[in-house]
C-alpha cells in the first residue's frame, strides 16, 4: 500500500510515471525524498492518495489534480495548486508566487508566507468551494479577479516582520468569494469596489471549521489564532466594471 | 555569417543563478554549473553563459576584452585597432574544448589592455576617463568591425557564453577550471532566434554583467534614451540595455546603487503619492529617468567588481529567490537551483517586487574594488547647459 | 434683375420634410440660425430654402417628431474626376464675391492619414499583457524642461534629492485641450473645458482671446496663450495659469495670424479683448517682436522674468517643412515645451487654401522632431506636445509612440459637445451654441453639459489608452514614449517608414 522513493536523480516525468503506475496497482501512500525543483508533481492525478514530499518541489505542484492530498515538508515554488479541482496541498514552509491560480475546489494550507498573485481567479459553485489558508503574509495582488472561494490570511508565521500583512492591490477585480484577514489592512491597498466588513456569526463558524483543520495540519493552537480579530473583504458589487463600455 | 539584419530584438524566457562570497573567497566553476543545470527546464539549448569575477589574478589592472569573432580576419581588424588605441599587455585564445553538440563555434580571444589616450604618451589614471575610453572602444568594435564583438571588457572578470545547453557551454569554455568570488549563470529559452552566440547572456559593459529572465517591453524607449548618451545597442537583445542603463546611472551619473534600482523598477505613483520624506526623490527619479525604467516582466542579476545585485520588476512577473549561508549569498529563479548547491541555507527569502537584493564584498577585499552604495556628484553634459537656462534665471540671484 | 449669383444656384444640402410626421410646431424655424426653414403665415405651411442649409443637422436632431432628414442635394453636375463640385462651387463663390475663400475646422483634403497606416502591437506568450482593470496602469506625465540627471545626497542614512527639480506640470492623462479662444468658442464651452481639465487632472488652453473673469479659479489647469494679437494679455493673465504658450503658428493656417470675424465680436468679447464690438480681430502674421530665433528667446525670457520663472513657457508652431530644425531652435531658445500643430489641426476661421494645403501631417512632424532632438542630445530634457487631427485614443497612443509626451485635442472636444462639423464656425451663427457668443445661442449648450460630455470623452479615452498599454505589456506611459517597437506600418513607402522610424508589418 505504501511506496517510498528517493527521486533525487530522477526527472519529474519519471517520478509522475512511477506515481501513476503505483496508484494503478493500488498503492495509496507515497513518500518522496530528495525532491528539488521537480515540476508538475501529481499533476492531473484524480485518485484520493496521500503524497508526502521532502524537499522543494518545482513549479506547478499538483496542477489540475482532483483528489490527492500532498504534504510538503519544505517550501514550494511558484504555481502550486494551479487550476486544481479537488484534494489538498499542505506546505510546511513558504510558498512561491501564483499559488492556487484558477482553483476550482480543494484546499491549500500554507504554513508561512505566500508570494505574489495568490488565489487568482478562484471560483466556486454550490458546495464546491476552494480554500487557501496562509499562515504568514502575502505579496501584492492577493485574490486578484477572485470569483469565488475563500482565502484566509493569518500573517502570524512570517519571515518578514517588517512587511504589512498583505501587499498592494488586494483583491483587485474581485467579484465573488471572500478574503478573511487576521488584523487590519490599509483601505488604500484594496482593489476598487471592495470593502472590509466585520465578521458575522456565520463567518465565525466558517473560520472555525477551516482553521481547526489548519491547526491540526500544523499542530497549532486554535485559540491562539482567534486572539486577534478578523476582517472580511468582499466586493460590494458583482459587476465592478458594468459601466465601462459605451455601446 | 550571422544574419543580424533579420531581427532587431530577441525575446527569451530563462533561468538565472548567481553566487557571491562576501569575503572574496574563490568558488569553483563547478558550483555555478550545477546550479544552472538544475534549471535546465527553463532553457531550450539555444543559449547559456557565465560571468566570473576574480579569474585573472595578477592581471587586475588591465581591462580584459573577451572578443568573439566569426573569422580570423575580423580578429585581425580588432587587433589592428587595439594596437592603435590601447597598450596591449597580453593576448591569448580563450581555452576551449571540442564539444560534440557544438558545431562551428566562433573564435574566442582575450586581450589584456590599458587605454592609450590620443596624442599622449603617458597613461592617464583617471578612472572615469579610462572607463569611458573603454566603453567607446567597445562600441567602436561592436558597430564598426563586422563579425567581431566584445563580450566582456572589465578588469579581472570575464564572460563565457554561446549557443548550447549550460552543461555544453560550460564544457566548451572549461568553466570548471575557473575560480571566482562572484559567479552568475544563465540558461536561455529564446523564442525568436537564429543560433546567435552574441545573443546569449550575460551581457556586459566594462565589469557590469547582466543575466536576465523576462522581456523588456520598454526596449524601444530604453534604446532611444541610451542613444542620447552614446550607447549603441548592437547585440539584438533587450538585456543589453540593462547593462548600459546601469553604466549610465551608476557609473556616469553617480547615483547610489539603490537609487539606480529605483529608476529601473520604481514604485507606482499611487505609492509615491502616499510617501512623505521620500516622495520628492521618487518623483524626481520617475520624471528624469522615466525612459530608463524597465517595463515588462523581468528578474535580473547584475554583478560588478565588488558586488552582486538581484532585482525584480515592479509587479513581480518573474521569479527570484535569495538565500544566505555564512558569507555566501545565492540568488536564482528557483529555490531548487539554490538548494542544488546549498541544501541547507541559513535563510531563504523571496525578494519583494522592485526591491533590490544588494550584496557587496567587504571593503578592501580585492584590487580595483568598486562600491556603489554611496553616490557621487554628477557632471552635467554640455547640452544640458543649453536647456538649463529654460528654468533657471540667466543670472541667478545671490 | 442684377448680376446672377452662381453660388446660390446649387445648394449643398437638401432638406426633406416628412409631411406625415410634421406637426408644424415650427421648432425647426427657431433652431435654424441660417434661416433655411421658413414659416409661411399665409398658407400656414413650413417651407425650406435649401441654398441656406449648411448641413449642421440641428433641425433634424431637435425635431420632436423626427420629420426632417438632411441629405446631400441630389442635383448633380456631370461627373468629372478633376472638376468636382467642390472646385466648381468655390469658383462660383469667388467669381460672385471676389474674396478669399474662408472656412473652418482642419484640412478637408484626403491627404494620407499616417495614423491609419500604423498598427499597434500586443503581447502574446513571451510577456504577459497587463489587465488595466485590476492592475496599476499609469498615465501620469510631466511636462517641462528638466535636467539630464539627478544628484542625491545621503542624510541620516536616507537618500535625498540634492537640488529640487525645476517647476514641471503634472498631467494625469497626456491629453490636453488645445487653444480655442474665448470668442471663437462660447464661454460655456470654455467653462466646460476648464472644469473637465480640473477633474481629469489635465490642462485646457485659453487660446489668444484672453481669459474671462469667471475662469481664473481654474488656474492650475490653465495654459494661457500669448499670440501676436496680444488680446487680453496683462500680467494677471500671464500669472493666471501654470504655463504660457507663445503661439507662433497653428496647423490650420501656418504663416498667418488668428482671425476672429467681426460677427463674433460681442460685448463680452470686446471687453476681454479690448477691441470694438463687431470689428474683425485679426492677429498679425508674425509677432512683431520676433523676426528671428534670438528674438523668440527674447520673448521667452521677457515672459519668464515677468512671471518670476514660476510659469512654464511653451512655444507652439505649425508643422512646416523645416519643423525639426525650428523645434530644436525653440528648445535651445529656452522653451519648456515645443507644441507642434499638424496639417489637420482645426480652426474657427482660416482661408481654405491654408487649411487644406499648407503644412505637413503631424505624424511625420512628431517623428522628425523627436529624431532631431535625440540626435542633438536634447530630447530627454524637453517635452513635445503634438496636436492636429487626433481623432481617437489610438491616435494618442500612436502619437506618443512616435515621440510625443502629450497631445492636444480641439476638434474632438468640440464634437463631444455636439459639433457636427458643418465647418461654418466663422459665421458666429453656430446652431449648436458652440462656436458663437450670441447670448441666445450659447444657451443651447449649458456649461454643465459641456463639462460632462468632455469629461466623459477623455475619461473613456484614458481607459482605452490603459487597455492598449496593457496589451503591449506596459504599465506606464513613459515606456511608450518614442517606442517605435510598438508600431508597424501597413502600406507605407520606404521613405515614409524611414521618417516615421517604423518597420513594415510582417517585419520582425
Amino acid at each position: 500500500m505504501n511506496l517510498e522513493l528517493n527521486v533525487h536523480t530522477l526527472h519529474y516525468s519519471q517520478v509522475n510515471r512511477i506515481l501513476r503506475k503505483a496508484i494503478e496497482e493500488g498503492k495509496v501512500n507515497f513518500k518522496l525524498y530528495g525532491v528539488n525543483g521537480h515540476r508538475y508533481l501529481a499533476a492531473g492525478i484524480s485518485k484520493k492518495v496521500k503524497i508526502e514530499i521532502y524537499g522543494t518541489p518545482g513549479l506547478d505542484l499538483g496542477a489540475f489534480m482532483k483528489g490527492p492530498e500532498i504534504i510538503v515538508y519544505g517550501n514550494s515554488q511558484d504555481g502550486a495548486g494551479n487550476t486544481m479541482d479537488d484534494g489538498k496541498i499542505v506546505i510546511h514552509g513558504m510558498g512561491g508566487d501564483v499559488i492556487g491560480y484558477g482553483m476550482r475546489g480543494g484546499k491549500i494550507h500554507l504554513y508561512s508566507d505566500a508570494g505574489y498573485r495568490v488565489g487568482i481567479h478562484m471560483k466556486a459553485y454550490m458546495d464546491k468551494v476552494p480554500v487557501i489558508i496562509i499562515g504568514g503574509k502575502a505579496g501584492d495582488f492577493l485574490g486578484e479577479y477572485m470569483a469565488g472561494g475563500i482565502i484566509i490570511l493569518l500573517g502570524m508565521f512570517s519571515r518578514y516582520p517588517e512587511k504589512p500583512i498583505a501587499g498592494l492591490f488586494l483583491g483587485t477585480g474581485m467579484h465573488g468569494g471572500a478574503i478573511y484577514i487576521r488584523g487590519k489592512v490599509k483601505e488604500s491597498f484594496l482593489g476598487a469596489g471592495l470593502k472590509p466588513y466585520p465578521l458575522t456569526s456565520e463567518d465565525e463558524k466558517l473560520l472555525e471549521t477551516h482553521l481547526k483543520e489548519y491547526c491540526e495540519d500544523f499542530n497549532l493552537n486554535l485559540s491562539e489564532i482567534f486572539k486577534a480579530d478578523f476582517i472580511k473583504i468582499i466586493p460590494y458589487t458583482h459587476r465592478p466594471y458594468g459601466k465601462l463600455y459605451a455601446y | 555569417m550571422w544574419n543580424r539584419t533579420l531581427i532587431s530584438k530577441e525575446i527569451s524566457g530563462c533561468g538565472i543563478s548567481g553566487i557571491i562570497h562576501k569575503k572574496g573567497k574563490l568558488i569553483s566553476g563547478e558550483v555555478i554549473i550545477k546550479s544552472i543545470c538544475c534549471q535546465e527546464e527553463r532553457g531550450n539549448g539555444l543559449g547559456a553563459g557565465f560571468a566570473a569575477y576574480g579569474i585573472y589574478p595578477g592581471m587586475e589592472n588591465f581591462y580584459t576584452l573577451h572578443v568573439m569573432a566569426e573569422n580570423s580576419y575580423a580578429l585581425e581588424l580588432v587587433e589592428e585597432l587595439l594596437a592603435h588605441q590601447t597598450f596591449l599587455n597580453y593576448q591569448e585564445p580563450i581555452p576551449t574544448r571540442k564539444v560534440k553538440t557544438i558545431k562551428n563555434p566562433p573564435l574566442f580571444k582575450r586581450y589584456f589592455v590599458r587605454p592609450k589616450f590620443e596624442g599622449e604618451l603617458t597613461e592617464i589614471c583617471d578612472e572615469l576617463a579610462e572607463d569611458n575610453y573603454i566603453v567607446k572602444l567597445v562600441m567602436e568594435i561592436n558597430t564598426k568591425i563586422e563579425g567581431a564583438y566584445v563580450i566582456s571588457s572589465g578588469k579581472n572578470m570575464g564572460v563565457f557564453k554561446g549557443v548550447g545547453f549550460p552543461d555544453e557551454i560550460a564544457e566548451f569554455f572549461r568553466i570548471e577550471e575557473y575560480k571566482a568570488f562572484i559567479w552568475t549563470g544563465h540558461n536561455r529559452f529564446p523564442t525568436n532566434t537564429p543560433g546567435w552566440w552574441g545573443g546569449a547572456h550575460p551581457f556586459t559593459i566594462l565589469d557590469w554583467s547582466i543575466v536576465h529572465n523576462g522581456e523588456i517591453s520598454s526596449y524601444g524607449t530604453n534604446k532611444r534614451y541610451l542613444e542620447l548618451f552614446g550607447y549603441k545597442c548592437t547585440l539584438l537583445t533587450d538585456t543589453e540595455v540593462v547593462a548600459y542603463i546601469l553604466d549610465l546611472l551608476i557609473r556616469r551619473h553617480g547615483l547610489p546603487l539603490k537609487v539606480a534600482c529605483l529608476a529601473l523598477a520604481p514604485p507606482f505613483w499611487m505609492e509615491i503619492d502616499e510617501m512623505s520624506e521620500e516622495r520628492e526623490l521618487l518623483t524626481a527619479i520617475r520624471i528624469i529617468y522615466g525612459s530608463a525604467m524597465l517595463n515588462g516582466p523581468f528578474a535580473i542579476l547584475f554583478a560588478y567588481n565588488g558586488g552582486l545585485v538581484g532585482l525584480n520588476d515592479r509587479v513581480k512577473l518573474r521569479p527570484l529567490v535569495a538565500a544566505e549561508k555564512g558569507d555566501l549569498v545565492y540568488m536564482a529563479s528557483e529555490e531548487a537551483a539554490i538548494r542544488a548547491i546549498c541544501p541547507d541555507p541559513d535563510k531563504v527569502w523571496a525578494p519583494k517586487a522592485g526591491e533590490p537584493v544588494i550584496v557587496e564584498l567587504e571593503p578592501n577585499t580585492i584590487p580595483n574594488q568598486r562600491s556603489y552604495l554611496k553616490g557621487r556628484p554628477r557632471e552635467e553634459d554640455e547640452n544640458e547647459l543649453r536647456v538649463k537656462c529654460a528654468y533657471t534665471p540667466l543670472f541667478a540671484s545671490k | 434683375m442684377g448680376t446672377p449669383q452662381f453660388s446660390t444656384f446649387y445648394p449643398d444640402f437638401y432638406i426633406e420634410r416628412l409631411e406625415n410626421r410634421c406637426i408644424k410646431c415650427k421648432r425647426c424655424v427657431k433652431e435654424c440660425t441660417y434661416e433655411a426653414h421658413l414659416w409661411d403665415e399665409k398658407k400656414k405651411i413650413l417651407k425650406e430654402d435649401h441654398t441656406k442649409c449648411i448641413g449642421c443637422h440641428r433641425c433634424e436632431a431637435m425635431c420632436p417628431t423626427k420629420a426632417i432628414i438632411i441629405k446631400p442635394h441630389p442635383s448633380q453636375f456631370r461627373e468629372h474626376a478633376n472638376w468636382t463640385p467642390w472646385f466648381i462651387k468655390n469658383i462660383y463663390k469667388q467669381a460672385d464675391q471676389g474674396g478669399v475663400l474662408l472656412t473652418s475646422t482642419g484640412c478637408a483634403v484626403p491627404i494620407k492619414n499616417y495614423f491609419d497606416h500604423l498598427v499597434l502591437d500586443a503581447c502574446q506568450v513571451t510577456n504577459p499583457p497587463i489587465d488595466p482593470l485590476r492592475e496599476p496602469m499609469e498615465l501620469r506625465t510631466y511636462i517641462g524642461s528638466k535636467p539630464s540627471g539627478i544628484e542625491v545626497e545621503e542624510v541620516n542614512g536616507k537618500f535625498r534629492l540634492k537640488k529640487p527639480l525645476p517647476p514641471l506640470i503634472k498631467l494625469e492623462i497626456p491629453v490636453m485641450f488645445a487653444a480655442m479662444s474665448f470668442g471663437a468658442i462660447s464661454l460655456h464651452v470654455h467653462q466646460g473645458l476648464a472644469r473637465a481639465a480640473r477633474d481629469l487632472g489635465t490642462l485646457y488652453n485659453t487660446g489668444e482671446g484672453g481669459l474671462h473673469a469667471s475662469l481664473y479659479e481654474y488656474g492650475s489647469n490653465t495654459i494661457v496663450q500669448c499670440a501676436s494679437g496680444r488680446f487680453g494679455l496683462h500680467v494677471d493673465y500671464l500669472n493666471a495659469g501654470v504655463a504660457i504658450e507663445i503661439k507662433i503658428g497653428q496647423g490650420a493656417k501656418p504663416g498667418i495670424g488668428g482671425h476672429l470675424p467681426g460677427e463674433k465680436v460681442t460685448e463680452e468679447i470686446s471687453k476681454t479683448r479690448m477691441i470694438p464690438v463687431g470689428s474683425d480681430a485679426l492677429s498679425p502674421a508674425p509677432h512683431h517682436d520676433i523676426y528671428s530665433i534670438e528674438d523668440l528667446r527674447g520673448l521667452i525670457f521677457a515672459l519668464k522674468e515677468a512671471t518670476e520663472y514660476k510659469k512654464l513657457v511653451f512655444v507652439k508652431i505649425a508643422a512646416v517643412h523645416n519643423v525639426a530644425a525650428i523645434a530644436s531652435g525653440i528648445v535651445r531658445a529656452g522653451a519648456d515645451a515645443v507644441v507642434i500643430d499638424g496639417l489637420k489641426g482645426g480652426t474657427g476661421a482660416a482661408p481654405t487654401m491654408f487649411r487644406d494645403y499648407i503644412g505637413i501631417p503631424i505624424e511625420l512632424a512628431i517623428s522628425a522632431v523627436d529624431k532631431r532632438l535625440r540626435e542633438e542630445g536634447l530630447r530627454h530634457m524637453t517635452s513635445i506636445i503634438a496636436s492636429g487631427g487626433i481623432r481617437c485614443s489610438a491616435d494618442v497612443v500612436k502619437a506618443i509612440a512616435l515621440g510625443a509626451d502629450a497631445v492636444y485635442i480641439g476638434t474632438a472636444a468640440l464634437i463631444a459637445v455636439g459639433c457636427s462639423m458643418c465647418q461654418r464656425c466663422y459665421t458666429g451663427k453656430c446652431p449648436w451654441g458652440i462656436a458663437t457668443n450670441n447670448p441666445e445661442l450659447i444657451k443651447r449648450l449649458p456649461p454643465e453639459v459641456a463639462y460632462e460630455k468632455i469629461y466623459n470623452l477623455v475619461h473613456a479615452w484614458g481607459h482605452e489608452i490603459k487597455e492598449m498599454l496593457g496589451a503591449m505589456g506596459l504599465n506606464s506611459i513613459e515606456s511608450l514614449r518614442g517606442n517605435r517597437d510598438k508600431l508597424r506600418a501597413v502600406g507605407l513607402t520606404k521613405e515614409e517608414m524611414e521618417i516615421l522610424e517604423v518597420k513594415h508589418a510582417g517585419e520582425v
